[in-house]
């Protein structure tokens, strides 16, 4: 039987080895998706050019200029000298933000009247807009408290903010986690399913079928390969994240190793599932794509928050493995806690896989149809 | 016991029969032709008796084993192969055959007297890929991938089509002397000329068997004088056939017309008859019937069946 086995696994190896577009899903994909979340995709920014329109132009106002740019953040692109320039800048799409300071900003900040600076962004790209506001008003405030100490108006709160566990707010902190779930699901899951998919579609299922080979072990032969190769991409993108994006590793390496090994059986559960349904390759990529892609994407917490959805996608996200297995991954590396911590979320993937194995099981056809 | 028995077997694809109360038996040792065109149900009937369709109704056996209960069985004593290609063809032809052996739990080298007769044709490219090789290799291959096991049933489907004259010609060889190992084989074909290779062939078309026999007793059991006609116009001439009054049924067979006529006839008279009528140069001689006329005459008149009831 063991002979059997391995005669299918070297098959299979030769099927990957020999076909480029597979070997490039295989280490081209994950490597260049980890690198564009790196260096493309970040809520972060750095240099972002804003506009001025300094109806002031005094002492103060030149210091609160000068404070918005010696932040590191912004850099001035312009001073506006009228309202209609301002208008012209964002329909011409060059300004993203504007400062708007008041005539007599000195004057009224030095009375003690309130004084209110305006921030004018370009909201057809919500996203942005929202970065870019929320960076300047806290430079703004930070302004106003130097100011303020310089006085002696003996109330104040003031706010201290520290981000535990990610205190840059460094955005690989999350897309490494999301990004490996994904990777071990288009290569567990989708790639499995494929190359079930293909033997249907070539006819070779066909003679396997009519042959003594249990149908398990069919299987078995076919996922082992994919199983492995997704093992050694989970390690390549841990090592991408701590050496290039310093993602730290803080809580035990088997742990997490035995989490993505988890993980990995689940999506191969998966794929096998989505095999026994599709005939076709093409079949099989849809449903891996719609299926599995799509809502581990969006729905999985990786790049929007699952605590903002509506109620019935919150309901779709908690049926999703990545989901889970995203919340243990941050727990492992990020806060660095044991297993007993995350026990929860790594039961139901357990129950989640013994379920998929079951389905797989019983929808796996011996014949044809 | 029979290495192969089908007993009413009817197999429907939602509203299309593809398989009409099929019944037949194939002997130990014996090559059984299944002759009929395209859609005829020949892959369906394959697919039922080597286990891996279910039949609406009927049952059937292969070396002794019923097909539903004890398919497992009979998946290790049969060889398979499909319509259509069906190996591996980013694998050389040596890791293809190894492969095949080693999932029957064999080795090339254990069972390599009964390929190879085959096996030495394709042994010079047992390097090359499966899928650069030409259609009569693939063939050779495939039946080499089949026959690793030592099967005691050989079922071959549509193995000659798309592959070359000669081609055709040795891997028909090949068949007659797996026949005399005591391999039993089941081998279907559109082509009616490779009939007459069989033992015995059943025809079959539109998902029924119109008829069981061997060859010579089916070629005997057409009862009507046949004549071979030829002629350079041979469309005007089929056109004029059909109407004079002497024709049962006349069909274009290449380059020949065969003449089927409903009392015997003299050659001078059918030639006569159509020099009268403008073809110059004809030629007729009589013939014995071939499969396909036999094919032909029985698929008519069950046509005819259908029509009236």
């Amino acid at each position: 039987m063991f002979k059997v086995f391995r005669a299918f696994v070297t098959k299979e190896m030769y099927h990957i080895l020999r076909d480029k577009r597979t070997l490039l899903i295989l280490f081209g994909m994950p490597i260049a998706q980890i690198l564009i979340f790196g260096y493309a995709v970040t809520n972060e920014f750095k240099d972002a050019y804003l506009d001025i329109y300094d109806q002031a132009n005094d002492q103060m106002s030149k210091e609160l200029v000068q404070h918005l740019q010696s932040s590191g953040h912004f850099k001035v692109n312009r001073m506006i000298q009228s309202e209609k320039e301002l208008e012209d800048g964002f329909k011409a799409g060059t300004t993203k933000l504007a400062v708007v300071i008041p005539y007599g900003f000195s004057s009224e900040l030095s009375n003690g009247n309130a004084v209110t600076v305006q921030l004018l962004a370009d909201g057809s790209d919500p996203n942005n807009a929202n970065t870019l506001v929320q960076y300047a008003s806290t430079i703004i405030n930070g302004f106003q408290q130097e100011r303020l100490h310089q006085t002696d108006n003996p109330y104040q709160v003031e706010v201290e903010m520290r981000m535990l566990y990610n205190p840059q707010l460094a955005s690989a902190h999350n897309f490494v986690p999301g990004t490996i779930a994904l990777i071990l699901l288009i290569i567990s899951a989708m790639m499995t399913s494929l190359t079930i998919a293909k033997e249907k579609e070539i006819g070779t299922m066909e003679i396997l079928l009519v042959s003594p080979l249990p149908p398990l072990l069919i299987i078995l032969g076919k996922v082992t390969p994919y199983a492995l190769l997704s093992f050694i991409n989970a390690i390549l993108i841990l090592l991408i994240g701590y050496f290039i994006f310093d993602v730290p590793i803080k809580g035990n390496i088997l742990v997490l190793l035995g989490v993505c090994f988890l993980y990995v059986v689940t999506a191969l559960a998966l794929g096998t599932l989505i095999s026994t349904a599709s005939k076709t390759q093409q079949d099989a990529m849809m449903r891996s794509l719609m299926g599995l892609m799509m809502p581990s994407m969006l729905l999985s917490g990786f790049i929007f928050p699952l605590s903002s959805m509506p109620k019935v996608l919150q309901v779709l996200g908690s049926i999703i493995p990545a989901t889970y297995f995203i919340e243990i991954l941050k727990g492992i590396m990020l806060r660095g806690v044991g297993a007993h911590l995350v026990i929860w979320e790594i039961l139901i993937l357990v129950g989640m896989t013994i379920f998929l194995l079951g389905m797989t099981f019983k929808n796996f056809k011996i014949r044809l149809e | 016991m029979p290495a192969i028995l089908a007993k009413n077997i009817s197999k429907n694809y939602g509203e299309i029969e593809a398989l009409k109360d099929v019944s037949f038996q194939v002997n130990d040792g014996e090559l059984f032709g299944l002759i009929g065109p395209d859609g005829a149900g020949k892959s369906t009937l394959f697919r039922v008796l080597t286990t891996l369709l279910l039949a609406d109704k009927g049952t059937g056996e292969v070396v002794g084993h019923p097909i539903v209960s004890e398919y497992k069985e009979i998946r290790k004593k049969v060889g398979y192969m499909p319509g259509k290609f069906s190996l591996y063809q980013d694998l050389s032809v040596e890791e293809n055959l190894r492969f095949f052996a080693t999932i029957f739990g064999t080795t090339i080298e254990e069972n390599y007297s009964l390929i190879k007769d085959i096996y030495i044709q394709i042994e010079p490219f047992r390097k090359r890929l499966a899928g650069n090789l030409s259609g009569g290799m693939k063939q050779k291959l495939a039946l080499c991938c089949a026959l690793i096991h030592k099967p005691k049933v050989l079922f071959l489907d549509e193995p000659t089509t798309g592959v070359d004259a000669v081609s055709r010609k040795e891997f028909w060889e090949m068949l007659q002397r797996l026949k005399e190992k005591g391999i039993a084989i089941l081998v279907s074909t559109p082509y009616m000329d490779e009939a007459e290779l069989c033992q015995r062939i059943a025809l079959i078309q539109n998902g029924a068997i119109l008829e069981t026999n061997t060859p010579q007793n089916l070629k005997k059991s057409y009862g009507h004088p046949l004549y071979a006609v030829k002629s350079k116009d041979t469309y005007n001439l089929l056109k004029s056939l059909r109407e004079a009054h002497y024709t049962r049924s006349v069909l274009p067979f290449g380059e020949f017309l065969h003449l089927s006529t409903n009392r015997p006839m003299e050659i001078e008279q059918i030639k006569n008859d159509l020099t009268r009528k403008g073809f110059p140069g004809i030629e007729v001689k009589k013939i014995e019937a071939t499969v396909e006329d036999v094919f032909l005459e029985l698929s008519e008149t069950e046509a005819l069946k259908t029509e009236r009831p």
